[in-house]
């Protein structure tokens, strides 16, 4: 396979033991692939279970059953079945994933906070902190800022650290969860762009954005999850 | 960090393998096998009575197994049984390649001699002789641990909770351990202090690519300094996985209780 997402036949079902063992099936069946370069948009309403598959894509959701292959160093590896150690290994080096919200390290300036995925993957300290910069400067977080944790930022600002934080690396893999939420249209704008970036540089993207304009610019291929949804 | 550039990491560097201790008839830790790899950190939760503190002590060789055996891998490569450790083996292990942080400092420390005595002393212990030197390397690890190099030859008795849990770390991470075992680190300090503390040790793990077994029943504390968890219930390790896959996808009854159980901020 040369997709860098292969998912086949994935399911996910929560079992609520504090509610009397009451089984909730979140999603079965799913089954769709990413290519280096594409866009994938995960479409549905709310609660069809499109984050849900997001976190299984990046192990933070177990899988019950199926498969999700991972092209990672040249190989395919089943995240379904992966050891910790080789998720680990996948989340540093292949799948990067940009949440809504930023979960902060206290006391750590913005600045390294978008830095730190070029650090651990052996990228110099300056070097880092320059492309951080930049970045942050796109994305309109002014420099009087940089030196500051972001945990004081508005909602606002937040998400775009997160995002200079997500799209900083050069990892072959993007998960992203509606990275536009909460932005005014200029940096919405810029999130279009960066996404039209590393489609360039054969990133493929599995993407959540619930804004049908935006859909539309990032978009390569929609696929509908309520098919996948597993109501029984 | 960066684990490719480093071949030794595709071995362990702990292994336990069936352990268990019983008290009498009473068995605190029943059938834990799990590996440990360079630059790993475990977090082990449960509430108290769960075994985890147990558990710990025989992991560390402060306690010997029931059954079962635990494995390290030492300088030279070789993956040794501690059980079967000559005493100078032990002590190289006990005084420079690991490092041991207690929940209460004064277990850890000398709170009577200054905290520059207390960080030289292991120093010390491995053969360095020059007192400018070690005065040096002390002064320089007291300014990593965020305490004030003015006060190096003050007693720890005459330091707060958070500086004192600092001095404990120091003191440990001066010889450049590679594995340290760390008890409740964050309890009976200020939730402030608690921060503060466990970005530290964050980072320091981070830069030193150190493994660590944190025992802890906070799981804040579990989420924000390991890469893996393992749950432990009535002695029986019941759940174990990535840390952030276990915390939001707990699958055990008794897990779920624990991940429901955390007031929301």
């Amino acid at each position: 396979m040369t997709a860098m997402i292969e998912l086949a036949n994935a399911e996910k079902t929560f079992t609520m033991h504090l509610q009397g063992g009451v089984e909730l099936p979140v999603v079965r069946g799913v089954s769709f692939h990413a290519d280096p370069g594409e866009c994938v948009v995960l479409s549905g309403p709310s609660g069809a279970g499109k984050s849900s598959i997001l976190k299984m894509i990046f192990g933070n959701y177990r899988c019950d059953s199926g498969r999700i292959g991972i092209r990672h160093h040249g190989k395919v590896i089943d995240l379904a079945t992966a050891e910790p150690r080789q998720v680990l290994s996948i989340r540093r080096s292949t799948i990067g994933y940009v949440s809504q919200f930023l979960r902060a390290v206290p006391r750590v300036a913005t600045i390294d906070v978008v830095a730190e995925p070029l650090i651990v993957n052996g990228v110099a300290r300056e070097e880092a902190r320059e492309r951080a910069g930049k970045l942050l400067r796109r994305l309109n977080i002014p420099e009087r800022l940089w030196s500051l944790p972001p945990s004081t930022f508005s909602g606002g600002e937040q998400q775009r650290v997160n995002i200079a934080r997500g799209f900083i690396s050069d990892l072959p893999i993007l998960l992203l969860d509606e990275p536009t939420a909460s932005l005014d249209a200029a940096n919405r704008a810029v999130v279009v762009e960066l996404i039209a970036e590393k489609k360039t540089r054969g990133v493929a993207m599995v993407a959540i954005v619930h804004d049908d304009e935006i859909r539309h610019l990032i978009a390569d291929r929609i696929v509908d999850v309520t098919s996948f949804a597993a109501a029984a | 960090m960066s684990e490719l550039s480093s071949p030794d990491n595709d071995q362990p560097l702990l292994v336990a393998e069936g352990l268990a201790k019983n008290y009498g008839r009473l068995p605190a830790c029943r059938d834990v096998s799990f590996a440990l790899y360079p630059g790993e950190v475990l977090a082990i939760v449960g509430e108290s009575g769960s075994g985890k503190s147990t558990l710990l002590q025989l992991l560390s060789a402060q306690l010997a197994p029931s059954a079962g055996r635990v494995s390290y891998r030492m300088r030279d490569g070789v993956l040794r049984d501690l059980a079967e450790l000559g005493e100078a083996e032990r002590r190289f292990l006990f005084r420079t390649d690991w490092g041991f942080v207690h929940q209460d400092p004064a277990q850890g420390l000398r709170m009577g001699v200054s905290a520059g005595a207390n960080v030289s002393e292991r120093l010390m212990a491995v053969g360095w002789n020059h007192y400018g030197r070690i005065r040096d390397t002390a002064s320089t690890w007291l300014d990593r641990v965020e305490i004030d190099v003015g006060r190096i030859d003050d007693a720890p008795k005459t330091y707060s909770g958070g500086m004192r849990q600092r001095l404990q770390i120091a003191r440990n991470l001066v010889t450049e351990p590679r594995l340290v075992f760390m008890d409740e680190p964050t309890g009976g300090l200020d939730v402030s202090v608690q921060a503060r503390l466990l970005d530290l040790m964050r980072n320091l793990v981070s830069e030193l690519g150190l493994a660590a077994i944190v025992v802890t029943h906070d799981l804040a504390v579990a989420r924000l300094l390991s890469h893996r968890v393992m749950v432990m219930k009535g002695g029986r390790v019941i759940e174990t996985g990535l840390t952030d896959q276990v915390l939001d996808d707990p699958r055990e009854p008794y897990t779920q209780l624990l991940v429901s159980s955390i007031l929301p901020p």
